[in-house]
């Protein structure tokens, strides 16, 4: 698999990060470059290999299903650009 | 065993300008999960709060937050998966789906594609007595809800609250093996029921706590049986998914128009485009909702915060053995145990509470029909009136109980015990005392009933024979000694006695 410049600019696109048109080949290569490394590990054989997914045997951490955060309107927008009536405001969003 | 047998409907058939055709539909219902706090935070699921107020850093994806999962609302899922008689994967595991919109502030919806904690299960649809689809449910995953972004309160802005944002979702999908747009209401609606049963989820439409995705798709008589017979996609038209509605009247109204517009579309021969499509209920059209196709690569890929999910068999086992009973085994139940219809056992035992009130009263009535009787007409007649639900009826269990047990032992007629419920519905007390005091009991005495008929026979020679010719008139007797008595006298021993003392 070889990534294009028309991929690796709707790759850009898709992660909402700007990629002038002159940076997409350089772009492009070093996802090819990625993808060449995963490639070389592809050519191991993993036949009946269980995936590891950890690398500490760890058991999922769970919590108990109380009420033990929020009420703290005022810090969570405190960093919004604009907020209006306790709303978080952004330029108009209409399907 | 109880017997849940029935007959499969015929599909729903939509006639084109050129062929018949069949409706395949799937559905993906997100119901939320009933718990106190969000799936990976502490903050409160309570709907209707103050915007933003339910919101920790997790959900507001500040940087760092580490997300926690909440052991309740895996429960919670749990228990639908085995309510739904599907299996449960003891590993499951959780994934990004990456996309971007303003009330998602992580940019990623947490949710399982790979390895879903719930596998194959079931709901049996009813139609009518006897009929009902088998409608198969492909898995349920447990995901986070995103924020809410209203858009009419500026016109230049749109306002985000993050209060759902991270509450826990369980999205139920099933196979395409529901037929038309009644189907697909009767699903909902036993999906729901199902789910208020368990308690995993309140299943208000309204305040979105139960949301549907609609694939619809139409295929020509007999496509949909090859597709059964070999579950290769092949044999059905392309679908579209019709997103996010909470009314059961629109689901039905969307996928009819939307068949009709596919019909159109495949018999003028063009092709029907995968795609998602939004329903406009002022229009009743649906329309195509997404120009930018590309935002359905959502790029997935196993979210790095989150270590696999996993459960013991014994806990699973434990939430088993504390399922309640669930709709289809109460209903047969009622039916075999107080010789109910089948349409009676199914109005009663659509709201649990419904059903556990009738089994109280039935009980201390010691007749289940007529207790079903007096809970439907009478009971659910009055409350509808005031618009009140079960959990607030003046009138409980005991005292109807006490009504109908009261016109078993004949101290009361049928007539006498409507006034009776309405004294007792209105100002409360022991229907027995209010008898008692009121001197409502039926005269049964027959020496008393046998005077009354004697002083109107005495009173209407006339009426006597007239009556004597007719025997049919004699009705116009009992009714009248009835009036004379308040309504007291037993209306059968008044016949009897009327009867004879006419010499008919």
């Amino acid at each position: 698999m070889s990534i294009d410049i028309e991929t690796a600019a709707r790759v850009a696109k898709l992660a909402r990060i700007k990629v002038e048109q002159d940076q997409l080949p350089e772009l492009a290569h070093a996802f090819n470059d990625i993808l060449g490394f995963i490639e070389q590990l592809n050519e191991v054989d993993v036949d009946g290999v269980e995936p590891m997914v950890s690398v500490t045997p760890m058991r999922l951490k769970r919590r108990e299903d109380a009420v033990t955060d929020g009420g703290m309107q005022d810090r969570i927008l405190s960093n919004a650009p604009d907020a209006r009536e306790g709303f978080f405001a952004v330029p108009k969003v209409v399907e | 065993m109880l017997d849940l047998t029935f007959e499969t409907p015929k599909p729903k058939v939509i006639a084109g300008a050129k062929h018949d055709w069949e409706l395949v539909i799937g559905m993906e219902v997100h119901a939320q999960v009933a718990s106190r706090s969000k799936l990976f935070s502490g903050a409160s699921t309570k709907f209707g709060a103050e915007p933003n107020s339910n919101v920790a850093f997790v959900d507001a994806a500040m940087p760092g937050m580490l997300p926690v999962i909440n052991e309740y609302c895996i429960e919670q899922a749990v228990r639908t998966g085995l309510g739904l008689k599907a299996a449960i994967n003891l590993t499951s595991a959780f994934d990004r789906k990456n996309y971007f919109y303003p009330d998602l502030p992580q940019g990623y919806q947490i949710s399982q594609l790979y390895h879903p904690l719930v596998g194959e299960g079931e709901i049996i649809v009813d139609m009518e007595p006897g009929i009902a689809r088998l409608v198969r449910v492909e898995r349920i995953h447990v995901e986070q809800d995103a924020g809410k972004s209203i858009h009419d309160m500026d016109p230049h802005m749109s306002f985000v609250d993050l209060n759902r944002t991270g509450v826990a979702l369980m999205e139920i999908v099933s196979r395409p093996d529901i037929r038309g747009p009644e189907e697909a209401a009767a699903y909902i609606a036993k999906l729901r029921q199902i789910l208020r049963y368990l308690g995993t989820c309140d299943g208000n439409m309204q305040n979105g706590s139960m949301r549907a995705d609609v694939n619809v798709s139409i295929c020509l008589p007999g496509a949909y049986e090859r597709y059964q017979e070999t579950q290769d996609f092949s044999h059905l038209g392309t679908r579209c998914e019709i997103k996010n509605m909470n009314s059961m009247r629109f689901i039905q109204a969307a996928i009819e128009v939307e068949a009709r517009r596919q019909i159109a579309i495949v018999e003028a021969g063009g092709k029907v485009d995968q795609e998602t499509r939004l329903y406009d209920p002022d229009k009743n059209e649906t329309r195509s909702m997404r120009s930018k196709e590309e935002a359905h690569d959502y790029r997935y890929f196993p979210c790095p915060d989150l270590l696999p999910l996993e459960i013991e068999q014994a806990w699973v086992d434990d939430i088993k053995a504390s399922l309640p009973e669930l709709p289809d085994e109460k209903k047969a139940r009622f039916v075999t145990d107080f010789g109910l219809s089948d349409y009676d056992a199914g109005v009663l035992t659509a709201e649990v509470v419904n059903a556990d009130f009738f089994e109280k009263v039935a009980a201390g009535a010691g007749d289940g029909k007529l207790a079903a009787n007096w809970v439907i007409n009478e009971l659910f007649g009055r409350l509808k009136k005031e618009d009140h639900s079960i959990e607030d009826s003046p009138v409980s269990p005991e005292q109807l109980a006490g009504i109908i047990r009261l016109i078993k032992s004949d101290a009361i007629s049928g007539k006498i015990a409507k006034d009776l419920f309405e004294i007792v519905y209105t100002e409360g007390g022991d229907p027995e005392k209010i008898v008692e005091e009121r001197g409502m009991k039926q005269v049964t005495d027959t020496g008393a009933i046998e005077t009354a008929v004697d002083e109107i026979i005495a009173a209407n020679p006339a009426q006597v024979e007239k009556a004597q010719q007719n025997p049919k008139l004699a009705g116009w007797f009992v009714g009248q000694v009835m009036k004379a008595t308040g309504g007291k006298a037993n209306p059968k021993a008044v016949n009897e006695i009327v009867m004879s003392k006419l010499g008919l």
